[in-house]
């Protein structure tokens, strides 16, 4: 028997997790038509200046995203909750670090999939154009994806056995991603408007930067969260 | 003799209530410990340490000769815990878990070990239906389909009897049998004393998290 290496391993997991939402599709569904509501709500609230619309609308597409990813996140470790299946893992044994990549994998690939979902409906309620630099603002949403899954997955297995582990994450989780919400907003914006100074690049690395850095650190922090003492 | 388990002064603390308090035990490696004892009494924390899915907070746990914390990566293939709960994901089919279980272990063909797992333990007819519909008898079954994957030299079977009906009784049975002629040690908690004594050959009776002589 010749056990998976480490990423191996994670790609099981991600596999595990796609698996589980191809065949609930519960997850996705809901941070979709969450999601959705956000943005009309926040349209509707903004009302209708198509300027305005168009100026913030970097804001609103990331708050969507944001407060989606919570739903998302909670649900990625109430399935490890039930029965004990993330001791299981543990046990199996699966290295947690592997746990931790195929979980970021999977919570990163599913709230990226909602940001392509979310593009049209951006271009409908808020008038931008996707068209001045699709390639820049497609890397722009993956790694604000990433940027929120690394922390998160770390959060939510911290609060998925909390008594309010619905109020703890976002407690937990909102103050850390406030400088990628600075740095997704703004690359985002130069990727829809223009951008004479060139300020784009700037943003893009902040973000890689932050990327790096959560994901350091959830793959030194995951083992300690996923054992019990 | 080698030592499969060898407990030294064990205590294991959940905020300010000692569950194990100063526990020592050692047995053989190829021999079969009963546990017994009230609901409360500890018997699930100390299979859930020797599964190194928890550690003790004072003493030295070895099991199979390793450090139950220090040595936990190589420690865990050697052990398959049965326990309340399943370890299994709800969403996913009775194949599918058994399926992602032999490919983490690294099964060659993992498709025909789980078809022939499942077979054994009279699942295959709801082989591809998702966990959550089935019964706790039958979840107690795939899990113990589990538990013979992992091919195991220390068993930790929790209540293994409960859940199930009487053919399930008698299969589960003769698997603790099968376990123990293949040299596997199997540390049985049940509340069913003269069953339990059948098939094992020492008792641990705890009280309080402690050892104390059954009467």
């Amino acid at each position: 028997m010749k056990r998976p290496s480490l990423l191996g391993a994670a790609w099981l997991v991600l596999k595990k997790d796609w698996q589980i939402e191809w065949r609930t599709r519960a997850r996705l569904t809901a941070i979709i038509f969450f999601s959705l509501a956000t943005l009309l709500l926040f349209s509707f609230a903004m009302g209708p200046d198509i300027v305005t619309l168009r100026a913030h609308a970097p804001g609103y597409l990331w708050l969507g995203l944001l407060f989606a990813s919570v739903l998302s996140l909670g649900e990625s470790f109430r399935v490890e909750a039930e029965n004990q299946a993330l001791t299981g893992l543990v046990l199996t044994p699966v290295e947690p670090r592997a746990i931790f990549i195929g979980k970021v994998l999977g919570n990163a690939s599913l709230l990226f999939v909602l940001s392509l979902v979310l593009l049209p409906v951006a271009v409908a309620l808020y008038d931008v154009d996707l068209g001045r630099d699709p390639l820049s603002l497609v890397l722009v949403l993956f790694l604000g994806c990433v940027g929120i899954s690394a922390p998160g997955t770390v959060y939510s297995a911290i609060s998925a056995n909390a008594r309010a582990r619905d109020v703890m994450l976002p407690l937990l989780l909102f103050p850390v991603l406030v400088p990628l919400l600075l740095a997704a907003v703004s690359a985002t914006k130069f990727t829809l408007q223009p951008d004479p100074q060139e300020q784009l690049g700037s943003w893009l690395k902040l973000l890689t930067a932050f990327d790096l850095i959560y994901l350091s650190v959830g793959f030194l922090l995951f083992p300690k969260v996923a054992e019990e003492d | 003799m080698a030592l499969a388990l060898e407990a030294l002064d064990i205590s294991k603390r959940f905020g300010a209530r000692w569950a194990l308090s100063r526990l020592s035990f050692t047995l053989e490696a190829g021999r079969s410990l009963l546990l017994t004892g009230h609901n409360g009494s500890g018997k699930t924390t100390l299979l859930r340490l020797i599964a190194t899915a928890s550690f003790p907070t004072a003493g030295v746990l070895k099991v199979m000769g390793y450090h139950s914390q220090d040595e936990r990566e190589a420690l865990r293939p050697l052990v398959g815990l049965v326990s309340h709960a399943s370890f299994h994901y709800e969403d996913l089919s009775a194949a599918q878990n058994l399926t992602l279980t032999a490919k983490f272990l690294g099964v060659e063909q993992p498709a025909s070990v789980v078809t022939g797992l499942l077979d054994r333990m009279g699942l295959v007819a709801r082989a591809d239906s998702p966990v959550r519909q089935f019964s706790a008898g039958m979840r107690k079954r795939l899990a113990i389909a589990r538990l013979l994957m992992r091919a195991p030299k220390v068993a930790l079977l929790d209540e293994p009897f409960g859940e199930l009906d009487p053919a399930g009784i008698a299969q589960m049975e003769g698997l603790i049998q099968e376990l123990q002629r293949q040299g596997t040690s199997v540390v049985l908690a049940t509340h069913l004393v003269e069953q339990g004594q059948r098939l094992t050959h020492e008792r641990l009776h705890l009280e309080g998290g402690r050892k104390v002589t059954p009467v």
